[in-house]
């Protein structure tokens, strides 16, 4: 579905990404792990056309999306959940689930969508007309996959959705994204918190300083030595 | 001052604070998108000032198309002053922004005094008839009423598309986080394009009234009621479309209200009260903490 070949991205003189090869299939969960400055986000940000590919290429759904402006990206059906959620603080729940559907012209599906993304998020329902900026950590990390869902996406792009949650809420957002996939959403998940990664994902890519260094089922990867020692505290 | 003159000075004193909060909207909405204190927006009212003396003039257009047209020449100027001048800069420095604004500021003014001369004009003395109104005791004239009627319509107008249009919702989405709003699907380039058409548009429209009001326009009459508007929208807060109506409108009622009392120091106010307002609480009446960009 998501294929991604040689990617090599720079910042300047920065080389952050180097001949990076990820490929995700229909249906999967698939996860990139890797420290902190690693280059997860770049990878995600590559997809969604934010930084520039300078080689390599990126194809989705047989598509090429090289040299795409971003905001062509989600009406492919690519939604992309950024690090640090990134709401829209000074709009209300409402509004920030109403920019979801920016990329949708279906009225009457994108009604649906509110509905469902209701029934997955409750506590967003009760804090509808509240504004973005005034939910806690978790609510928002909820309130940025809401708004994702509501481009009803082929894939979702996750960038450290447990980032600075408390385990309770890691555990509950890690639930939900179970259960999207579940119905049907194919998911790339980036995550520091490799054993959470892992627990739920079917595949794996382990990236170190902008190189994939290893990739396997994930299963496998939660029993590897060198996994254990340098992402799952030993 | 009797409780009527006081009341009719508040009349005045509304309606020129509507046409400040209509300059003022232009400087906050660009603000909040690109972070740019646009120097050139009080040119661009200049300018709407005169292509509705134009076509008032020249083609003896009644006020309502006149207006128009002044507001869409305006927004045009807006565009294609972002997209020549301030676009290929959005990625350096502030600096450079802020500098480019003083330079298009400077070639719109004297361009103008060079083509058309410095002398003041006036528009067809029909375009708005002169009037007194009464209500009751309370005697206005019907230009003061106009203005404000016209400044509040579009005030409303602009407050519907902001808030309850899904292309408002995607400007206010563009102007809190670039990057967020591109991943949902929206055109920065074209949101901030929209941004100055408005804003240029609101600016073009004051331009034109006040022109009427004082019944005369020059290359530089923009100056004053810009660095007001620009005070205006820092004193509501910065960035902030409800700041600049309120900051406006206060503005207009003290500077009215002073130039009753002595008009000496009434051009004066607008700073003495700034200076007051930024110590007590500097992100402006309805600011809160933001991080400051110029
Ligand atoms: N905007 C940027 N400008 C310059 N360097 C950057 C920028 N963003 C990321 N980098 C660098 O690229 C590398 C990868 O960063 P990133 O993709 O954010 O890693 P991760 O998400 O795994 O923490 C790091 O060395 C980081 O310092
Ligand atoms: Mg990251």
């Amino acid at each position: 579905m998501l294929k991604i070949q040689n990617l090599n991205v720079y910042y300047d003189a920065i080389h952050a990404l180097t001949d990076i090869n990820i490929e995700v299939k229909e249906g999967e969960i698939v996860t990139l792990i890797g420290a902190n400055g690693a280059g997860k986000t770049s990878t995600l940000r590559a997809i969604s056309g934010l930084v520039p590919a300078k080689s390599g290429t990126i194809t989705f759904e047989d598509k090429k999306l090289n040299g795409y402006p971003a905001y062509k990206i989600p009406y492919l059906g690519i939604s992309h959940v950024p690090e640090g959620r990134r709401i829209f603080s000074n709009l209300t729940v409402m509004e920030n689930l109403q920019m979801g559907a920016y990329c949708r012209k279906d009225d009457a599906g994108i009604k649906k969508d509110f509905e469902m993304v209701y029934a997955r998020f409750p506590r967003l329902k009760e804090r509808m007309k509240q504004r973005g900026g005034t939910l806690s950590g978790g609510e928002q990390q909820m309130l940025a996959m809401g708004r994702a869902l509501m481009a009803r996406p082929k894939i979702l792009l996750l960038d450290e959705p447990s980032m600075g949650l408390a385990p309770i809420i890691v555990q509950e957002i890690f639930h939900i994204i179970k259960e999207i996939n579940g119905s049907g959403t194919t998911i790339l998940l980036v995550e520091q918190n490799a054993n959470m990664a892992l627990s739920i994902a079917n595949r794996a890519y382990v990236i170190e300083t902008g190189n994939i260094v290893l990739e396997g089922k994930a299963s496998d990867l939660l029993q590897d030595d060198s996994v254990k020692q340098a992402y799952l505290g030993g | 001052m009797s409780l009527i003159e006081f009341l009719q000075q508040l009349i005045n004193g509304v309606s020129l604070g509507s046409v400040y909060a209509l300059i003022a909207l232009g400087y906050t909405m660009v603000y909040g998108i690109i972070g740019l204190i646009n120097f050139a927006h009080c040119d661009i009212y200049m300018v709407g000032a005169y292509i509705g003396f134009f076509v008032a003039t020249y083609a003896r257009l009644p006020f309502i198309p006149a207006l128009l047209i002044a507001m869409l020449g305006s927004a045009l100027l807006g565009v294609v002053i972002e997209r020549v001048a301030y676009k290929p800069l959005r990625r350096t420095t502030n600096i450079n922004l802020l500098i480019t604004a003083i330079g298009v500021s400077l070639l719109l003014e004297n361009g103008f005094n060079a083509m058309f001369g410095g002398n003041p004009r006036t528009y067809p003395g029909d375009i708005l008839k002169q009037q007194t109104v009464m209500f009751g005791p309370i005697r206005s004239d019907a230009l003061h009423l106009i203005i404000l009627g016209i400044s509040l319509l579009l005030l409303v107008l602009l407050n519907l598309f902001v808030n309850h249009t899904k292309m408002g919702r995607a400007m206010r989405a563009t102007s809190l986080d670039k990057d967020a709003a591109a991943l949902m699907g929206i055109n920065v380039n074209t949101t901030i394009s929209m941004t100055f058409a408005i804003g240029s548009a609101l600016a073009g429209a004051a331009g034109m009234l006040v022109a009427i009001l004082y019944s005369s326009l020059d290359p530089y009459m923009g100056m004053m009621p810009g660095i007001k508007s620009f005070v205006a929208a820092v004193l509501g807060g910065i960035g902030l479309i409800p700041g600049a109506f309120v900051g406006g409108i206060i503005l207009g009622v003290v500077e009215t209200f002073m130039a009753a009392i002595n008009s000496k120091i009434a051009g004066a106010v607008a700073f003495v009260i700034l200076i007051v307002i930024l110590i007590i609480k500097p992100t402006g009446l309805l600011g809160k903490a933001v991080k400051e960009k110029v």
